[in-house]
């Protein structure tokens, strides 16, 4: 992303746009600096994590050998990194709608949960009842509708009377998340357990496995939709008209977009995945949510999103290092005695660094709103592809 | 001041020079170039105590550089200031205003949030604890002199545009300033605010202060004006002053203006006489038919805050046909233009497109029945910045033939080839149709503007304030283009105008707007400019 491509802010006059000239050396500094923008940070945030591994006494050198070689380098870790990037990669594609269209969808937990909770309550019984890939499906289905519809109060809300979907929709999370554990302490409850949780849809019921391996069939249908959701964004008349109703709302009422029902379909949509990831973490993984269970991945993913720029295929290995970490992060604490705290220590300095990174090499970041973001980037792309 | 002063030409400016003493500001040899353009070439201009100074030119004529120099936010390459007759230098705003400038910008820079007294106190003093009594104290202080009543307590987002304006006037003078600069106060506010803010603008005036009225209205300037100075293309064309002004009448002093805005250049002496027949109607006249195209019938938009709705319209268009909407700016042109697109609720009446009632229909169903839009608002609503040229060309296209395919994918072939097509022939200055559209400037904004709504077969298009802010060049060339499709190709036109000269010159017929209601409507013809103008304001037929 190189600055003198973003169009220039309102300056004296006579100012001239930039000229097309060196397009290609450009673009290969532009890739230059994409890489040392990814890696920068992660190194500036090991060093940054192992000066506090230092203090507290523990060997980092240590630390980073068993992250890595238990999250990506070996087998069964690196097949636990791929399990975890099914639910993130369907959430990272539901922000990626809403920040698009400039929805600022802060509810994601509540959107999360809710999905859970439907799916680990209603599962084993449906399990029972129905045939296996009918109930699967079925189930997917429930969470994607109880996701969306989860959004449909703060979408009305913005989308009718312009009230601030961060407000409601952070309202509606804090709903979710606890009439999601009311349902699992309550009419889901497993009575043949001591600590509140949900019945267990049997292990042989769940997502089956691509052959050869643990790792369940979510993680391809996470990996299509991530493939969908970007082809929709830079390559549709449905993306277009989000990402103009995102970067400038008064030319989306006044080119005649429906700004009312793409608010409410863009929303819909960003619950509706969110909430599918939930579905195959629970269908892959877990078959059943114990009460008060909440991963917390809606914020951490806000960030992680931001720092793919809105490109759902960039989210790509961004959601598989941030994987690796807390599954490899997650055994390395344990080796040395750490509790999992230290892992958000550990991403939150990556995140630190990124931003700073961001912040240095093209002198703007979070300054711009989501929607301009993804503009830019899409007209950017329009014009590297014609070279 | 004799003595010490050039040569003067005439024994009228000798006796002005003598009567005004020593000017409060004067700017001598003012030159500020940005690159490519010269915005301010060897200015020198006098202003003096007790006067009002309108600096009357059209957007990017310069007056907003000077203004900028004076209040200390840009330097000038070349030329000097001097305040009250010692050479200084004003670096920064708040060494304008520790000489005594003070500027009321035309962009609000208060908070919203904040009541008055907040805004007020804000950046003033640096002890701890915020001095109500004090800022109380000046704020009445002000308030008497000028003549206004302000409510201290209230919260200013909540006050009228013309209310808060005064605030703003009132920061300008805090500290004292017996200069003050007015960028476009007028802008943004309602007759009955703009007729508050000349009474203001009078008492400021017998206080003795200097004030320069910075506008690209010439009626403004007649308006208010004690002495106007024409800027065109960076320079100074012309100076009315205050005994030319006040012993002359309206129509004289707007012909003198309109003479040296036009006449200035030697190579454009030769359009003047063809401007003029043009003012005085000289288009040929058309056979329109009797068929309307588009009828609005007794439409009525509630008004929003700040603006007067429109009450009961009631206008055809004919196929072919030009319909001016003149009127003062701030009179319902923008209510009445949106409610025909579709983009804002209607409470009462009809309007119809060939017979068939558009009213209920949505923005894009009403694209698709031929008409179009062109907003005023070039940058607000017209164009997306972040996305390019050749996007922004087609955004009121998007899902349709052949730009997209059926399943919504996205011909980017089909999109560049035309949108290079049209840059092509609309005259678009831009490196590639991939540039970013916030990077163009205005004239090229509104061809791209011009050629998403023309392009595609029209049947009635709706022009709110065309050429407003354009170069003479490109105003013409958007005026003939409106005329040629109109003539060649039947395309009707809204034409809605504050530019009276603009109707005179293309319009078939100009209808009146006052207060949000149709005062009259004329036929363009030689001496109908009189009646134009008892209309504008506010007298019925």
């Amino acid at each position: 992303m190189t600055p003198e491509l973003l169009p220039a802010t309102e300056g004296g006059p006579g100012e001239a746009p930039a000229d097309d000239n060196g397009a290609l050396g450009r673009r290969m500094a532009g890739w230059g600096v994409s890489l040392f923008q990814a890696l920068l940070p992660i190194i500036l945030g090991m060093i940054a994590a192992a000066i506090v591994l230092l203090i507290l006494g523990k060997n980092p050198i240590a630390f980073y050998a068993d992250m890595f070689g238990r999250g990506l380098f070996n087998w069964e870790g690196l097949q636990d990194s791929i399990i975890r990037m099914s639910p993130l990669l369907l959430m990272a594609a539901g922000l990626i709608i809403a920040f698009t269209a400039n929805i600022w969808n802060i509810g994601g937990d509540g959107q999360f949960l809710m999905g859970a909770a439907m799916v680990a309550g209603l599962g084993p019984a449906l399990m029972e009842s129905t045939p296996q890939w009918v109930a699967i499906i079925l189930l997917i289905i429930v969470a994607f509708l109880v996701g969306g519809v989860w959004t449909i109060v703060p979408a009305y809300l913005k989308a009718k009377y312009t009230i601030n979907e961060i407000i409601t929709s952070l309202m509606m999370s804090f709903v979710g998340i606890n009439l999601a554990n009311l349902l699992i302490k309550g009419p889901f409850r497993s009575d043949e357990t001591t600590v509140p949780q949900t019945f267990v849809i049997p292990y042989e019921k769940l997502l089956p496995d691509i052959p050869g391996t643990r790792i369940h069939v979510g993680v391809i249908l996470a990996f299509v939709v991530v493939l969908i959701v970007h082809y929709a964004m830079t390559r549709t008349s449905f993306g277009m008209r989000l990402r103009v109703m995102g970067a400038n709302p008064k030319a989306a009422v006044h080119s005649g977009i429906s700004v009312f029902w793409f608010t409410i379909i863009g929303f819909f949509l960003s619950g509706a995945l969110i909430a599918t990831g939930a579905a195959t973490e629970i269908l892959g993984v877990w078959g059943y949510v114990r009460a008060d269970w909440n991963p917390n991945w809606g914020l951490t993913l806000f960030a992680l999103v931001f720092l793919a720029r809105l490109n759902a295929l960039a989210t790509i290995p961004i959601v598989f290092f941030f994987a690796i970490i807390t599954i490899g992060g997650h055994f390395a604490c344990r080796e040395v005695d750490l509790p999992d705290d230290f892992i958000l220590v550990f991403v939150g300095f990556i995140l630190l660094f990124m931003a700073l990174t961001e912040y240095l090499t093209t002198g703007r970041i979070f300054r711009r709103m989501p929607g301009d973001l993804i503009a830019i980037r899409a007209s950017q792309r329009r014009g590297a592809g014609d070279e | 001041m004799t003595q010490t002063s050039a040569p003067v030409e005439s024994a009228t400016e000798r006796a002005a020079e003598h009567a005004a003493g020593t000017p409060a500001v004067e700017v001598i040899g003012i030159t500020k170039v940005f690159p490519g353009v010269v915005a301010n070439d060897d200015v020198s201009v006098a202003f003096h105590a007790g006067e009002v100074h309108c600096l009357l030119g059209e957007n990017g004529a310069g007056k907003s550089t000077l203004m900028n120099i004076l209040s200390g936010m840009q330097q000038p390459d070349a030329g000097t200031i001097k305040v009250a007759g010692d050479e200084v230098e004003i670096d920064t705003p708040k060494s304008a205003l520790d000489l005594g400038i003070g500027t009321v910008y035309q962009h609000p820079t208060l908070i919203p949030t904040f009541s008055v007294l907040e805004n007020l106190m804000m950046g003033m003093g640096s002890g701890v604890r915020l001095p109500r009594k004090k800022t109380l104290d000046r704020l009445q202080e002000i308030c008497k002199t000028l003549g206004i009543e302000v409510d201290p307590s209230a919260i200013t987002g909540r006050l009228s545009l013309g209310q808060q304006q005064q605030i703003e006037i009132i920061k300008a003078l805090w500290e004292g300033s017996r200069v003050l600069i007015l960028d476009e106060p007028t802008s943004m506010l309602t007759p009955q605010g703009i007729a508050e803010l000349v009474k203001l603008i009078g008492q400021l005036r017998k206080e003795g202060l200097a004030i320069i009225f910075i506008t690209h209205k010439l009626r403004e300037a007649l308006d208010v004006g004690d002495r106007v100075s024409i800027l065109r293309r960076g320079r100074l064309v012309g100076e009315l002053d205050p005994e030319f002004v006040h012993s002359h009448d309206r129509d004289e002093v707007q012909n003198r203006i309109v003479s040296l805005m036009f006449g200035a250049e030697a190579s454009d002496l030769a359009n003047v006489a063809e401007i003029r027949d043009k003012i005085q109607g000289r288009r040929e006249k058309r056979d329109l038919g009797s068929k309307p195209l588009l009828e609005v019938d007794g439409l009525t938009v509630q008004p929003k805050r700040g603006e007067v709705g429109i009450h009961e319209v009631t206008l055809t268009v004919r196929p072919g046909e030009i319909m001016g909407v003149a009127g003062v700016d701030g009179n319902g042109q923008r209510e009445l233009a949106e409610a025909i697109a579709g983009q804002r609720r209607v409470s009462d009446g009809d309007i119809r497109l060939e017979g068939t009632s558009i009213v209920k229909m949505s923005v894009g169903k009403r694209q698709s029945f031929g008409l179009r839009y062109v907003t005023d608002d070039r940058k607000g609503e017209g164009i997306v910045a972040q996305i390019d040229v050749a996007s922004n060309l087609v955004l009121k296209k998007i899902g349709q033939h052949p730009f997209w395919k059926r399943g919504g994918r996205t011909c980017n072939e089909t999109i560049d080839s035309t949108a290079e097509e049209l840059v092509e022939e609309f005259d678009i200055r831009c490196p590639s149709v991939k540039t970013a559209c916030g990077t163009l400037s205005g004239g090229n904004l509104q061809k791209v503007l011009l050629a998403r709504e023309l392009a595609f077969d029209p049947k009635l298009v709706v022009y709110n304030k065309p050429t407003y802010g354009l170069d003479v060049k490109t105003t013409r060339a958007v005026r003939e283009r409106i005329r040629t499709l109109a003539e060649e190709e039947n395309v009707a036109a809204l034409l809605i105008s504050t530019d009276l000269e603009e109707l005179l010159d293309i319009a078939d017929r100009i209808a009146v707007l006052y207060r949000g209601e149709i005062t009259g409507i004329v036929e363009n013809e030689v001496g109908c400019e009189e009646r134009v103008g008892r209309l504008m304001i506010g007298a019925h037929e």
